[in-house]
């Protein structure tokens, strides 16, 4: 499992709510399950639902071990 | 898009299927299974086992909450819409799971049940708020990355005191689902699985850890992996380098989103809603121990099961069905004598067919030359 | 599958433009109305009326929400049938429209789409010339159901069908796919999705008049509407008895429609369009045939996506721009979005 993408905070809302953006497109999803998001942060989005906040720096770094060709 | 683009790079993964070239050895055979739907879903639209030498096979796990759920769960589910001033609430993935005596969600809507798809449990509160003369029941179905949000809505129903909703709970736990595959070929002595692709979604919220002990007692490296290609290139690169080897450890390739310890919040709120089941039955996999959850006692006014009478459950999976076999790894698809006669994704008999991620149904969707 | 014809109901996967519905048509609809035109399986049939090859087709439009960003149920029952119409590679002419209204529709909404659809007539120089009103209880109707019927002439050099198409022909598109479902499906009001989506409802007959111009040869073309691009292409290859080899890397996608698609576990090639055609030439009149659409406002974004092979499977095949290759099958009903 299951259907996630990470998408990006653009605005907070109240009751734990926030308006998220994917490329555009953009929808209202809920925090509930997150703690300490901050507008710019990337979520992973599952049934408009957050499920942890993606780290970027090891996004970056996972990208870079592949382009040196290593693990 | 930021985070998605980046993990489908082409020219990354010619890097990367390079190295998993150079790192097996000619005379290893590698059988790698991925748990989750969604990277069988990931293996097959971007074409990886193309990318892969020979002597690597990829074999689809169960890992999908939709194929897992016995025929019996989900002739309650249309039960339950059928009853009178009743909105049954679900997920686009089981409208269409055909349940006993060919009916199914979709069907029942077509004999007059109010059945209404839902993308976000979320919704379902506004309809209970919406509609008060209705009894609003919600069929959560999903492994850890989806009760976390039914947990939600539990604790919201509370705040709001709503007396018309009610959770049908046939969430699942991927622990136990890993040893379902596993302890069989143990019991008899053989090895089915050199290495397994461990669930991405899943462990955002368990963590890694819980999987150490599975690594450990089964002797077989688990990588957990994002649902990206390129993820799983890596993950299957980080698979074979752990059985040349022979190391049985569980490694997170995912560390953007997965950490050891998961989300200790979302793992409260389970936990504070949730108890475990002593005994669930999956279908393809049989009853497991402690294998599921059910709501806790004091919400009982909440939970479907617990407030309506539901009549015995009879329905059954054919005899014929292999899906026990090819959900453990032990045969493929095409082994099954009722592969594409008749089982087919318009007229699945069993678990592996039922949902576009089963694995027999990724078959024939995406090898139709192996049959026709 | 056969149909259980004694015991069996409709479904909705009947009317997805998917398997189901083709299976309708073929085990019930063709049997019954048995005729050399609907043997054809063209979306509109070519008759001869004193001399003149007259062509005909006809749409019925459910949609809902009634009104979305884009158009409405009306300009899309006046742009569906003119599309049918023109890919023949006729001159559409005349059009009927029917209605089946539901008791309790407010007269707002009805004047809205009827001076929408005279608007999307009006540019088409497509008069609705005859019509018919019914009216059904509250709670048997979606508001309003619209049926439109049009006749158009296509000259005598032009016979387009899927049995011309060879091997080797080029398959090309006219913009960007999947925008009219994805807009729909962002629309409906229990889904919170906010974009600059439209849907792409536009008539087709333009366009087309120029293309047949540019390639006379042109060997057949579809509108891929309810089941999107995977469904028409499918469809195509089973009656010609073809494969297809597709780039995935050439196939226009909104960003908008990419990402929702992304959140929802939906495939733009399974998606419906409304503004859209593909067309199958010759291979050396391919890059005249897509320079000529790309000078047309309405093909813009136009593309040649793939090629026809020898396949006796007939297989449409998609090279992804990953690197490896996929089967896009004939999917059965509309696809529904997924958590799994």
């Amino acid at each position: 499992m299951c259907l996630a993408v990470p998408v990006k905070v653009e605005q907070l809302l109240e009751d734990q709510q926030a308006i998220v953006d994917l490329s555009g497109v953009k929808t209202t999803i809920s925090l509930a399950l997150v703690d300490d998001i901050e507008v710019g942060d990337y979520v992973i989005l599952h049934v408009g639902y957050a499920l942890n906040k993606l780290d970027k720096l090891e996004a970056e770094e996972t990208l870079k071990l592949f382009s040196e060709g290593g693990i | 898009m930021k985070y998605i683009s980046e993990f489908r790079d082409g020219v990354l993964a010619k890097q990367i299927a390079q190295q998993i070239a150079a790192e097996i050895k000619p005379e290893q055979h590698y059988r790698l299974m991925e748990f989750c739907g969604g990277h069988t879903h990931t293996i097959f639209r971007y074409g990886i086992p193309e990318l892969l030498p020979s002597n690597v096979k990829m074999l689809h796990g169960p890992g999908c909450p939709v194929c897992v759920l016995p025929i019996k769960r989900i002739d309650a589910a249309i039960e339950l819409a059928l009853r009178p001033k009743t909105i049954l609430c679900s997920y686009g993935d089981m409208l269409r799971v055909p349940g006993s005596n060919k009916m199914s969600l979709l069907k029942a809507k077509s004999q007059g049940a109010d059945v209404r798809m839902i993308y976000s449990p979320a919704d379902t509160i506004k309809i209970a708020q919406n509609e008060p003369d209705k009894q609003v029941i919600f069929f959560a179905v999903g492994f850890e990355t989806t009760t976390p949000p039914t947990a939600v809505i539990i604790e919201q129903a509370l705040k709001l005191n709503l007396s018309n909703l009610f959770i049908f709970c046939n969430h699942v736990l991927t622990p136990p689902a890993i040893t379902g595959i596993l302890e069989p070929a143990k019991q008899a002595g053989i090895k089915v699985l050199d290495g397994l692709i461990g669930p991405g979604h899943v462990s955002v919220i368990t963590g890694s850890k819980p999987y150490e002990q599975l690594a450990k007692h089964y002797q077989v490296p688990i990588v957990i992996s994002g649902f990206e290609p390129i993820d799983i290139l890596q993950s299957i690169l980080m698979l074979i380098k752990q059985v040349n080897r022979q190391s049985y450890q569980v490694e997170n390739q995912y560390t953007r989103a997965v950490s050891a310890e998961g989300n200790a919040k979302a793992q409260a709120l389970m936990a504070e809603y949730f108890e475990l089941r002593e005994y669930f039955e999956w279908r393809g996999l049989g009853e497991m121990p402690f294998s599921a959850i059910k709501i806790k006692p004091e919400f009982k006014h909440l939970d479907a099961e617990q407030s309506f009478r539901l009549s015995q459950p009879t329905g059954c999976d054919n005899k014929a069905c292999e899906c026990p076999a090819v959900l453990t790894g032990q045969k493929k698809p095409t082994d099954c004598k009722l592969f594409n006669k008749p089982c087919t994704p318009e007229n699945p008999l069993g678990s592996c067919m039922v949902s576009s991620e089963g694995a027999c149904a990724a078959y024939y969707t995406y090898k139709p030359h192996t049959y026709r | 599958m056969a149909l259980d014809i004694k015991n069996g109901t409709i479904e909705m996967a009947h009317g997805s433009g998917g398997r189901a519905m083709s299976e309708l048509i073929d085990q019930l609809f063709l049997p019954a109305f048995d005729n050399e035109f609907l043997q054809q399986k063209n979306d509109q049939a070519l008759i001869t009326l004193l001399g003149q090859r007259v062509v005909m087709a006809t749409d019925s439009h459910v949609v809902s929400p009634l009104f979305f960003p884009g158009g409405n149920i009306g300009s899309l029952s006046v742009h569906g049938t003119i599309n049918d119409v023109a890919m023949s590679g006729a001159k559409p002419l005349y059009l009927s429209a029917s209605f089946i209204l539901e008791e309790g529709f407010p007269l707002s909404s009805l004047q809205r789409i009827a001076y929408s659809m005279a608007e999307a007539a009006k540019e088409c120089q497509t008069p609705i010339i005859t019509g018919d009103t019914k009216v059904v209880e509250k709670g048997h109707g979606d508001g309003i159901y619209i049926n439109t019927t049009g006749i158009g002439i296509v000259s005598n050099e032009l016979t387009l069908k899927p049995s011309n198409i060879q091997v080797g022909d080029k398959i090309l598109i006219n913009g960007t796919i999947g925008d009219h479902g994805t807009t729909i499906m962002s629309a409906r009001q229990d889904m919170n999705f906010s974009s600059d989506l439209r849907s792409d409802s536009q008539a087709l007959h333009d366009l087309v008049a120029i293309m047949v111009k540019a390639s006379p040869t042109i060997r057949c073309m579809r509108d891929p509407t309810r089941g999107g691009l995977g469904a028409s292409l499918n469809e195509l290859a089973q009656c010609a008895k073809i494969g297809m080899v597709l780039e995935e890397a050439q196939i226009p996608v909104k960003t908008a429609v990419t990402a929702t698609s992304e959140i929802l576990g939906l495939d733009p090639m399974y998606i419906a369009n409304e503004g859209k055609l593909v067309v199958i030439c010759p291979p050396n009149q391919a890059e005249s045939l897509l320079a000529a659409m790309q000078s047309h406002p309405k093909g813009q974004d136009a593309a040649i996506i793939g090629e026809v092979i020898e396949d006796k499977h007939q297989f449409v095949q998609l090279k992804t721009e990953f690197g490896g290759k996929r089967i896009i099958d004939w999917r059965y009903a509309d696809p529904l979005p997924r958590i799994c």
